[in-house]
Order: structure tokens, then C-alpha cells, then sequence
């Protein structure tokens, strides 16, 4: 099990690399954004350890306060992105009629 | 209804977020699909969240409806009201709290394992591993927060020569009670001394880097977020979470390198302690006793009308004033008086990469006109007017000329080689780097103190009495 998710691991990293390698310049804010949002994923780390069933006030607490945490990095930052983007959306239609 | 809760139908939807996630990613790359690919993103994170609820015998459910409740009524209007200026300290606030999340959850597996008594070693590396570098995530962040909205100073705050030695022993006191507890160690107080000791390391590095350096410590902070999710990941034994983390550690990782490649800086240099205090001491001495030129509007708007090529340099006092629409009608206007207008994008103009592209598209400039640095350096030599709005560090000669300069070495758009220069700018005060800029002192440059967005107004009002 161990063996298979360090294999997982690696690859991912990889595909990581390869996918990010061809930014330009421009999209490198949104970018940042949007990964930022993806490693929001830990708030299923939170979902998966307090639904196993953790007990005790302090265990119980220190969960909802951590996927409180996940959920605002995940919708903040999907959210915060479109926003960024929503210029280059605005942009795109416009750009051939402008050019005439 | 059993198969619904089929552990492979999870690992299947798991397959199918992280299939998004890298779709996603790959549209993020484009202008074109960049909206779409953030959307997909999202798709694949919400696929996510769905097939971890169907774990089976999933409990608690109401408190982890009442976790994602707080989280979304935070997490909303934060996105949703934040000013386009204020972006880069909301990534940074956003990252910090996903570090955040794996730091407590890691505290609770420790607390609900009995130290992890009965996980083979590996889950607990990783565990520890996930809570040191996600509670240095979490602190890290909410100072590059702080120096961002001017809470705290951007100046670098330090201990000077102690600084990395007192680094090294805190990091030594966490990677010790992280041993202590991998060899058998039951005690709360080692993963509470963890999580402190990483929380101080978070802070004692990031308060001594200056403001100039601080997109780069984010990118790297949200690289080393990912990397800690990919770790927990490895503990909890969810392929979602290694996938989704080890990408964003891949990407965060390559985009930290293009950002600190664009300033000529090491990511080591600027961990280390950031912009150096010594160089900028020597600036600093000069600048009192020496005059600058000023200029008003109307003599600014006779200069620019007459030219025949003007290069704009926007920076991060235009962000600040929003003056992105008032530039644009300002290049409007001289290009309908029939004069040359470029924009010339700094890599690191603003406080990210990309921060004045995203503005000046917001203000509708045609794409042609943005120019970067390298396309755009050979142009300032037959351009007679450079028009610096809010731009300071970028445009600073003594990057080339003073070694002395803690900004030397870094990549600059030479302004100085332009007829003329106007440097429009709220007051002498330094910029994010802490230096004086030697350009404001160069007899070409005339100098317009002010708001940018009124000052531009005010040139653009003038341009139409020509």
C-alpha cells in the first residue's frame, strides 16, 4: 500500500511538473490561485478523520475549525480565481471586433 | 444500496477529480481555456468531496456539515469583496489556512491514535511531516499576509546575523520532538512542541524577507502547502490527497523558481534572510542632500502630446489607486493623436507576476500593446517619453550599476534610457524593496508627486486643452 502511493506520488509530481512548465507570463497570478484552491483538498482529510468517528470536545473542535479552514482555502480559491479570470473572459469575444 | 459505498466507486471518482484536476491545470495555461480550466478544476474538487462522503459508516455528519457551513460563509464574500489589488494578500490567506487544516488535523490523528501506537512508522513521518511544514505554512502566510496589507512593516524585521542559526535551532527543536514521537514517544507535549516550534520557524522566516521578495515566499509557501497535503495523503492512505497535493507542490515548486529566476535571486537566498540590511545603508546616505526635478500636469501633458513613442510602466501605485482605467484612457488618447504607446510589464511589477497584465486587461488594452521586459528593453533607447506610474524597484538603475545595492543583479526595464522620464508617485518614500531609486534623482527624470489615478486624470484633462 505504501509502495503503490509513494508510485502515485511520484508520478503525480511529475504530470505536475509537465502540465505547469508552459505558463506565460500572464496567467502566473491566476495559476498560483488556482493550485492554491486544488491543495484544498485536505479539508477530505478532515471530513475522512472526524467521520472515522474521532470523540472528545477538543478532537471534535479542532476538526470543524480545520474544515472550516479546507472549505475557505477550496471556495475562496476557486472563487478568487474566477474572478482573476473573469478579464481574460470578458477579453476574449471582444478582441476581433476591436481589431478591424 | 452497499454499492454506492463500494470503496472502489470512491477510488473511481477520486481517478475522475484528479483526471480534472490535471485537465484543469492544463486550461489554466491558456488565456483561451483559462476560465474553463479553474471551472473544471472546481468540478473535480466537488467529485472529490462527493466520494469522500460516501465513505462507509462516514460519522459526525453534522459537524462536518457545520465545519464546511463556517467555511463557505467565510470563505464567499471573503473571495467575492476582496479589491483586485488585495489579491496576493488573499492567496497568501488562503494558502495559510489550508496549511492550517493539515496541522490540526494531524494534531487530532496524533490525539486519536494514542501517538500513533499502533500506525506503522511511515504514517507517522508523514503525519509529523504534514503538521511541521503545514503549521510553518499557516504562520508563514498570515505574516507575508500581514507585510502585504501593510498590517506589519514590509521592511525586512530580523535579527541580523543570529537570524539563521536561531532558525536552524528552532527547526532542530521540531525535527526533535517529531523523533521523539516516530521512536515511541506518547507524550502530547512533543506534537504541541511541534506545531509551536514550526509555527515560530513560519514567522522567524518569512518577518525578515522584504515586501519586494514576498510573492515568491507565497508561491513557495503554497508549494510546501501541497507538498504537506501529498503527505497527509500518504498517512491517511487517499490517493486524492497525494495526487491533488503533489501537483500543487510540482507546480507551486516551478513557479516559486520563475519568479525568483525574474529577479536574479535564489530561492535559497531569499529563505535565508531576504534582502541583506548592509547595501541598502550605503543608498540610504545619498538621498537626503540631493534634489529631484517636479513636474505639474500641464507640462506633463505638452511633453507627452509632442512625443512620438511614450512608454507606460505601470507598477504597484497604480494598482493601488485603481488607475487602470484612467491610464488606459490616457493611451487612448495619444495613440488618437496619432504617438506610439507601449506598456511595458515588469515580471514583478505590482506584487505577483501577471498583477499588471490582469489590471491593464481589466481597463481593456489591447494585448498588443503590453509588452514584456525582454521585448520591450531595446525600445526605451528611441522613445521619448517613459511614463513610470507606481513602478519603483523595477526601474531602479542601481540594479545594474551599484553592487552595493541590495537589489542589484535584478532583471530591470531600463526607463533611464529613455529622452525623458516622468515618474509619477505618491511621495520620495522608498519602494517595496526599501531602496531609493537613483532613477528619481537622474536629470532626465521629472518627477509628478500625487495619486496616480488623479495625476493621470489631471495629464489626460490637460491633453485635450492641447
Amino acid at each position: 500500500m505504501l509502495m503503490d502511493n509513494l508510485a502515485v506520488l511520484v508520478l503525480a509530481g511529475f504530470v505536475g511538473f509537465a502540465v505547469i512548465s508552459k505558463v506565460p507570463n500572464t496567467l502566473h497570478t491566476p495559476l498560483m490561485s488556482g493550485t492554491n484552491a486544488i491543495h484544498g483538498i485536505v479539508v477530505l482529510g478532515g471530513f475522512i478523520v472526524l467521520g472515522a468517528g474521532a470523540d472528545g470536545v477538543l478532537n471534535k473542535i479542532l476538526l470543524v475549525v480545520a474544515i472550516a479552514f479546507g472549505t475557505i482555502n477550496v471556495v475562496g480559491g476557486f472563487l478568487v480565481t474566477d474572478r482573476m479570470l473573469g478579464m481574460f473572459k470578458a477579453k476574449a469575444p471582444r478582441s476581433p471586433e476591436g481589431s478591424r | 444500496m452497499s454499492w454506492i459505498h463500494d470503496q472502489r466507486l470512491i477510488q473511481g471518482l477520486y481517478i475522475v477529480a484528479f483526471a480534472l484536476f490535471i485537465y484543469g491545470l492544463m486550461g489554466l495555461t491558456g488565456p483561451r481555456t483559462a476560465v474553463r480550466g479553474n471551472l473544471i478544476a472546481a468540478v473535480g474538487m466537488a467529485i472529490a468531496v462527493g466520494a469522500t462522503l460516501l465513505t462507509p459508516g462516514l460519522g459526525n455528519w453534522w459537524l462536518i456539515l457545520l465545519g464546511v457551513a463556517i467555511g463557505t460563509a467565510v470563505g464567499i464574500p471573503a473571495a467575492r469583496t476582496v479589491r483586485m489589488t488585495a489579491m496576493p494578500q488573499m492567496v497568501a490567506l488562503f494558502n495559510g489556512v489550508g496549511g492550517g487544516a493539515i496541522a490540526l488535523i494531524a494534531w487530532v490523528e496524533f490525539r486519536t491514535s494514542e501517538g500513533f501506537a499502533h500506525e506503522p512508522a511511515y504514517v507517522s513521518v508523514a503525519s509529523l511531516f504534514a503538521a511541521l511544514i503545514g503549521s510553518v505554512s499557516f504562520w508563514g502566510s498570515n505574516i507575508a499576509f500581514g507585510k502585504l496589507q501593510e498590517v506589519l512593516p514590509g521592511r525586512p524585521i530580523g535579527v541580523g546575523r543570529l537570524q539563521q542559526p536561531l532558525n536552524l535551532v528552532v527547526l532542530l527543536v521540531a525535527l526533535a520532538c517529531g523523533v521523539a514521537i516516530v521512536a515511541g514517544q506518547r507524550s502530547e507535549v512533543l506534537v504541541v512542541g511541534l506545531l509551536v516550534a514550526a509555527a515560530v520557524l513560519g514567522v522567524l522566516m518569512v518577518l525578515p524577507i522584504g515586501g519586494a521578495d514576498m510573492p515568491v515566499v507565497i508561491s513557495l509557501l503554497n508549494a510546501a502547502t501541497g507538498l504537506s497535503a501529498a503527505a497527509m495523503g500518504l498517512a491517511l492512505d487517499n490517493t486524492a490527497l497525494i495526487t491533488a497535493g503533489m501537483i500543487v507542490g510540482a507546480s507551486g515548486s516551478i513557479l516559486t523558481n520563475l519568479m525568483a529566476k525574474a529577479m536574479n535571486r535564489s530561492i535559497a537566498a531569499i529563505v535565508a534572510g531576504g534582502f541583506g540590511g548592509n547595501g541598502s545603508s550605503s543608498t540610504l546616505a545619498v538621498a537626503g542632500d540631493r534634489a529631484t526635478r517636479q513636474v505639474d500636469a500641464a507640462d506633463a501633458a505638452i511633453q507627452l502630446a509632442f512625443a512620438n513613442q511614450v512608454i507606460i510602466v505601470p507598477g504597484y501605485g497604480m494598482a493601488v489607486a485603481q488607475a487602470q482605467h484612467a491610464v488606459r484612457d490616457l493611451g487612448s488618447q495619444l495613440e488618437a493623436r496619432g504617438v506610439t504607446v507601449y506598456y511595458a510589464i515588469h515580471p514583478v511589477a505590482g506584487r505577483m507576476p501577471g498583477h499588471m497584465n490582469v489590471l491593464l486587461a481589466e481597463a481593456d488594452v489591447p494585448y498588443e500593446q503590453l509588452k514584456e521586459m525582454d521585448d520591450v528593453n531595446g525600445e526605451f533607447s528611441h522613445t521619448d517619453v517613459t511614463l513610470v506610474i507606481g513602478a519603483n524597484d523595477v526601474t531602479n538603475p542601481a540594479a545594474r550599476t551599484d553592487p552595493g545595492s541590495p537589489i542589484y543583479g535584478m532583471p530591470i526595464l531600463n526607463v533611464d534610457d529613455s529622452r525623458s522620464i516622468i515618474v509619477l508617485k505618491r511621495s520620495m518614500n522608498r519602494g517595496f524593496a526599501g531602496v531609493d531609486n537613483e532613477l528619481y534623482f537622474d536629470p532626465k527624470t521629472s518627477m509628478l508627486f500625487g495619486d496616480a489615478k488623479a495625476s493621470v486624470s489631471e495629464i489626460a484633462k490637460e491633453l485635450k486643452e492641447q
